[in-house]
């Protein structure tokens, strides 16, 4: 017996042990997706702490301000950047005076809350309809493949925009987003599962599960389920900065968020009226939603390629690029 | 081929009628009273059911949606009270607010959408295409590292943010432009162009974003193929290589992408419409809502419904045609 | 004669992650206008990297190369893009690996292999165009004119190798760098193939620096041969020579290695009682106007202690029917025993009690793994389900069944990506044992395999088979490898076993005309038989176009 001879090197494949480690230590080289990370815990601790961080100010969301805007003017406030002061950090809204930075504040909460619970209802639904169809019969994958087209393809803000119209007005507001965004936006996620099943379906590792005698759940809990780990939680990624946007569209629309809670998109809806007057209520909310997108986005792509073993020994070899 | 296109026609039918039970089941289960929407706040209960025997809202679920397959298949008569309007196939249902047909509305509000999405996929086509391929072929160099942060920070922009932003600068401060305000073609196409310039702007530039990666993307994907190492290898130049072989292999995925979204944006650019307040069928939607006349929210929805099913039809064609690999079958 | 190319110390080193690889160490060479010289070495010598270098390939790739090249006089390490470009295909043209992916598949065989003329020679897109027919008719692509406006995913896998010829034919080069060029081919298109290039050498004096894992394609096709390990040269001289009597000990290794048709056979044992019995079996893929029939009416005994060697080309149905034996796809008709009892129409509960008397070793040593489980918790699998609790007891089997195919025990806890892919084999194997089985189906178990280490493997299989008793089915397209294993042999065309009998039988006097065409295309490591099975070809073709 001569097993210790074998000539061939040590195949590359998959990442496979302490794959968080790895991805951290793939992470840690990027200085765009840390900057991110840590925008974005900044961002989720201001929004944790914004009762705490209204009551340091001495200000709520909801109070008006008359005397803090010159009505002459329309409703303009006083004083320079949006009327920023000692007692209102980042100014009042014009119009109603009403204290900016809680409003902020509280619109971070909105956002982050409506866009990670309709992430986590889309990965939900989609990985159970990806998962059926995968391993499901040609009669339910052709059922679910079907329903799935009609999804990807019909432009979901026009979806949702419709949906609110024939919701009873008493409806949580809030909820009423999470659960439409992720009833609309489960497509992508199931066919990335169902492709990903497919494929590992065909691997001969999983031939062998079944050989051994195992069961089709077994299979799929020891076979399937950790392979499938990785893209999903890179679509999750990606998914999170999108919901953020549709949320703030709606709310733009004037379909989401209803008054007086804050939001980011409903601000950019009133400031359409004010930016030549109040400049900085346009940029507020629009530089943090901005930033927040970004960081999001920055920070999947680095997941993605992270979690992307193709991509990785990519950079490890170099891009091919001829000199003459 | 023609086969193909049949069976892919036949196809996008049924996605239709599918959606069709989809949008019918949903909004006319929906709680809150059809009749009193479609009536107004001030109805008295009797007025209130004059109006449901009107539109037929007695009879049963399934009676009401045969009713309106018939409007959109033979076209239907709706009883005013005192006289009968005819609805012409495709009939989508009477608007509540206004009683004008939804097809009508459609009609007039198409013109405005098509006029703002034709021109930002010349935007987007000229500008991502562009962009992407120049970041593919400066892989490496300042240039594409440049462009990488643009392209970024397009996705991670809102179209109102983007188009909000543009307005501040562009009209209110620079005052190049004026305030834009919708002129339609055909009454003066001068002022049509110019009042439209941002709005393809804000909406090209916003989709040149994702044009921009996907051509990179697709461009880098076809550069590393075992052929262009062929060619590579009997002497082709670089710029030869580039342009005759990994810029076919990355137009067949842009052209597809570009029909499907030039399909859903006939639908209704949503947010670009409603910013700039552009009266295409996106602003009738959000109209529509904010007023509950649903029949014009479902007729908008299956328009929309209809031209995204089509645009998927040609996407196919359009891409099995760029990448003859393809097999129709 | 002057030297076409002289390849002077040699050092290709990749940069990878910080610590750079030496792909090819201080390697020297001169190959001779209109000879040719065969780099033959397993996987990871560096072969295929001296081939690229030849052409200036590794220019800008961030790959550092020492040393000296010189193709046509032409210094590739210094030459300018204009002299880069004419070395390029003018000089010296590459025949790459796999024809698919080395043709764009946008354009058209013809206008492709033009562009490429164009480039050299210059003149008019016509004139091009015309120059494209002639060297496809010349390769032996039928009716080449209108052919040549076909595109590579219309062609077949040799005729796509017969284009690449082409191309590489068309500038009129004096030298053909060949990298594997078959080896993604059958055999039967091989001889064909290697045939071909062959001729067109003897015809147009070109030299050709062939890359081949195979000794066999080496002894086919060139006068010398140069055997490579870890980027060094190991032994050069005369193909005679060096496979006739090696020098160094590693190529000695490496030819015993080699499975050939005249190797020793294995002793014919006493038959066991028949295990599985196998009647009429056939296999339908899709329906309607879309089926298409994988094995048809294929019969077959398997004994306990026996190897049924099972061989043909892609797309025989062998795979298909390998699966079908252990039940991983359903017959679509025909009966399948096992121990006198019919399992081909159980339903999948009604199949427990079988289904681990049945066990497979697959192909692809990557696929068959999950990456993301330890190697003992795969091995571990069997026992598992079949409902061992004993954490200790279960560990302690495992581990001796690492041990029994010649792995470390203590690598319980390894991932399969830190091993190599013979090691990757033997813990699919241990798993297959593990379940205590009677049969086992190997499909293709050691065709990934360089050859060192696909004797190993098929060695531990005999062994491991002899003290089990099991019955095995060995599917292979490698006849020199099946031919070795086996006792019996089916030989499979076209979803048919077309003959089947002992070894002796099948390889010494075989019926069927595909059995001895097969045979016939079979690369012979000895040069001189190898001359005279080209010869024998050429008879058997003239032979065929007369019939």
């Amino acid at each position: 017996m001569t097993a210790l001879t074998d000539t061939t090197a040590p195949v590359a494949g998959l990442p496979a042990t302490g794959a968080a480690r790895q991805v951290w230590r793939r992470l840690r080289t990027r200085p765009a997706a840390l900057v991110s990370a840590a925008v974005l815990l900044l961002l989720v601790l201001l929004a944790a702490g914004a009762p705490l961080l209204a009551a340091l100010e001495g200000q709520d969301a909801n109070t008006y301000h008359d005397d803090l805007v010159d009505s002459a003017r329309g409703g303009v406030p006083y004083g320079a950047f949006g009327g920023a002061s000692a007692d209102h950090w980042l100014g009042v809204e014009p119009g109603t005076g009403r204290d900016l930075f809680v409003r902020l504040l509280h619109g971070a909460r909105i956002s982050l809350l409506v866009a990670v619970g309709a992430t986590a209802v889309q990965i939900l639904i989609g990985v159970l309809v990806g998962l059926a169809a995968g391993l499901g019969n040609r009669w339910i994958d052709g059922v679910l493949g079907r329903v799935t087209d009609v999804l990807v393809a019909l432009p979901m803000l026009v979806l949702a925009v419709a949906l609110t119209a024939v919701v009873p007005r008493g409806f949580p507001r809030p909820l009423l987003l999470v659960l439409v965004i992720g009833f609309l936006g489960w497509a992508g996620t199931s066919r990335i599962v169902r492709a990903q099943t497919l494929t590992l379906k065909s691997l001969d590792f999983v031939a062998a599960s079944r050989l051994a005698g195992s069961g089709p759940w077994r299979t799929a809990r020891r076979e399937l389920l950790p392979s499938l780990a990785a893209p999903v939680i890179t679509y999750a990624a990606i998914l999170v900065p999108t919901n953020i946007v549709v949320e703030a569209s709606l709310s733009f629309l004037g379909v989401g968020v209803t008054p007086p809670t804050p939001s980011w998109g409903q601000m950019l809806s009133t400031a359409q009226t004010w930016f030549r007057a109040d400049p900085a209520y346009v940029l507020l909310p629009a530089g943090l939603l901005f930033v927040t997108v970004l960081a999001f986005t920055v920070l999947g792509d680095a997941v993605r390629t992270a979690l992307d073993p193709r991509e990785a020994s990519r950079l490890r070899v170099g891009t091919r690029k001829e000199a003459s | 081929m023609s086969r193909f296109v049949l069976k892919r026609l036949a196809g996008a039918a049924l996605v239709l009628l599918a959606l069709s039970v989809l949008v019918y089941t949903l909004f006319y289960l929906a709680p809150g009273d059809p009749a009193r929407l479609a009536c107004g706040e001030r109805c008295n209960p009797q007025q209130i059911a004059q109006v449901r025997e009107q539109l037929g809202l007695n009879d049963s679920m399934l009676v009401q949606y045969l009713h309106f397959l018939q409007g959109v298949f033979a076209g239907r008569d709706y009883s005013t009270g005192t006289s009968l309007v005819h609805c012409d196939a495709p009939c989508l249902g009477l608007s509540y607010q206004s009683d004008r047909q939804v097809t009508q509305l459609v009609l007039e509000r198409l013109p405005a959408t098509a006029s703002l999405t034709l021109g930002a996929m010349v935007v987007w086509l000229v500008i991502g295409v562009g962009t992407g391929l120049l970041s593919a072929l400066r892989r490496g160099g300042p240039t594409e590292r440049l462009l990488t942060l643009l392209t970024l920070a397009g996705t991670g922009t809102p179209v109102f943010i983007l188009g909000l932003l543009l307005l501040m600068a562009v009209c209110a401060y620079l005052q190049w432009l004026p305030f834009p305000s919708y002129v339609p073609l055909g009454e003066d196409p001068e002022q049509w162009a110019w009042n439209m310039l941002l709005p393809w702007l804000t909406l090209g530039f916003f989709e040149s974003a994702k044009y921009a990666r996907l051509t990179r993307s697709s461009t880098l994907e076809t550069l590393a193929e075992d052929h262009i190492r062929t060619f590579r290898a009997y002497g082709v130049g670089e710029r030869s290589v580039v342009t005759r072989h990994a810029l076919r292999g990355a137009v067949p995925p842009v052209i597809a992408v570009s029909a499907v979204d030039l399909g859903s944006m006939f639908g209704g650019a949503v947010l670009t419409e409603s910013l700039f307040g552009i009266p295409g069928l996106g602003k009738t939607l959000i109209d529509g809502v904010k007023a509950i006349d649903l029949p014009v929210v479902v007729g908008v929805v299956m328009v929309t419904g209809t031209f995204v099913v089509l645009a998927n039809v040609v996407a196919d064609l359009l891409y099995a045609a760029a990448d003859r690999r393809v097999v129709l079958t | 004669m002057t030297p076409i190319v002289e390849v002077t110390d040699l050092t290709v080193e990749f940069a990878r992650s910080g610590d750079p690889v030496r792909a090819v160490d201080s390697l020297s060479f001169t190959l001779d206008e209109g000879r040719a010289l065969a780099l033959v070495g397993e996987s990871g010598s560096g072969k295929s990297t001296v081939a690229g270098a030849l052409l200036g390939l590794h220019r800008g790739t961030g790959a550092r190369v020492g040393g000296t090249v010189r193709v046509g006089g032409i210094d590739v390490g210094t030459a300018g893009p204009g002299e880069l470009r004419r070395l390029r295909g003018g000089v010296a043209a590459m025949v790459f690996q796999d024809p698919l992916s080395a043709l764009d598949p946008y354009y058209a065989v013809g206008d492709q292999i033009a562009e490429v003329y164009r480039v050299h020679a210059g003149g008019s897109r016509r004139a091009a165009r015309a120059r494209a027919v002639e060297v496809l008719d010349r390769v032996g692509i039928p009716d080449a004119a209108r052919r040549s406006r076909s595109r590579p995913h219309e062609f077949s896998g040799g005729m796509r190798q017969r284009a690449l010829l082409a191309m590489a034919l068309a500038c009129e080069p004096r030298l053909i760098v060949a990298d594997e060029p078959t080896t993604a081919l059958d055999v039967t298109v091989q001889a064909q193939i290697l045939d071909l290039l062959h001729e067109l050498r003897r015809e147009t004096g070109t030299a050709l620096l062939l890359v081949t894992h195979d000794v066999g394609v080496a002894a086919e096709s060139v006068d010398e041969v140069l055997v490579m390990r870890d980027g060094r040269e190991v032994e050069r001289g005369p193909v005679g020579r060096v496979l006739g009597a090696p020098a160094e000990s590693y190529t000695r290794r490496l030819l015993a290695a080699v499975p050939r048709l005249d190797g020793p056979v294995r002793e014919p044992l006493e038959k066991g009682a028949p295990l599985l019995e196998v009647r009429d079996l056939r296999r339908v893929f899709g329906r309607g106007s879309k089926a298409v029939t994988a094995v048809e009416g294929a019969s077959l005994t398997l004994h306990a202690g026996e190897t049924l060697g099972v061989v043909g080309e892609s797309g025989s149905g062998k795979t298909t029917l390998g699966r079908m034996l252990v039940r991983l796809l359903d017959p679509t008709g025909g009966r399948l025993l096992y121990g006198g009892e019919e399992i081909g129409a159980l339903s999948e509960r009604e199949l427990r009690p079988y289904r681990r008397e049945l066990q497979m070793v697959f192909q692809d040593p990557v696929a068959s793994l999950n990456p993301r489980r330890s190697v003992g918790e795969s091995v571990a699998d069997p026992l598992r389900v079949a409902g061992e609790r004993d954490e200790t007891r279960l560990r302690g089997r495992v581990r001796e069944l690492l041990d029994r195919v010649g792995l470390d025990p203590d690598r319980y806890e390894a991932y399969p990506h830190e091993f190599s892919g013979g090691q990757r084999q033997r813990v699919g194997i241990a798993r297959a044992l593990a379940a205590e089985p009677r049969i086992v189906v190997c499909d293709e178990p050691v065709s990934a395999l360089d050859v060192t280490t696909q004797a190993q493997v098929t060695a531990l299989l005999a062994e491991l088979q002899a003290e089990l008793g099991l019955g095995l089915v060995f599917i292979a397209h490698d006849l020199a490898v099946v031919r070795q294993v086996s006792d019996r042999v089916a030989v499979m065309r076209a979803g048919r076993i077309v003959e089947q009998g002992t070894v002796a039988e099948v390889y010494g006097t075989p019926r069927d005309p595909y059995t001895r065409q097969l045979l016939a295309a079979v690369p012979s490591i000895d040069p001189v038989r190898a001359t005279e099975r080209r010869e024998l070809r050429r008879e058997g073709h003239q032979e065929l176009a007369v019939a």
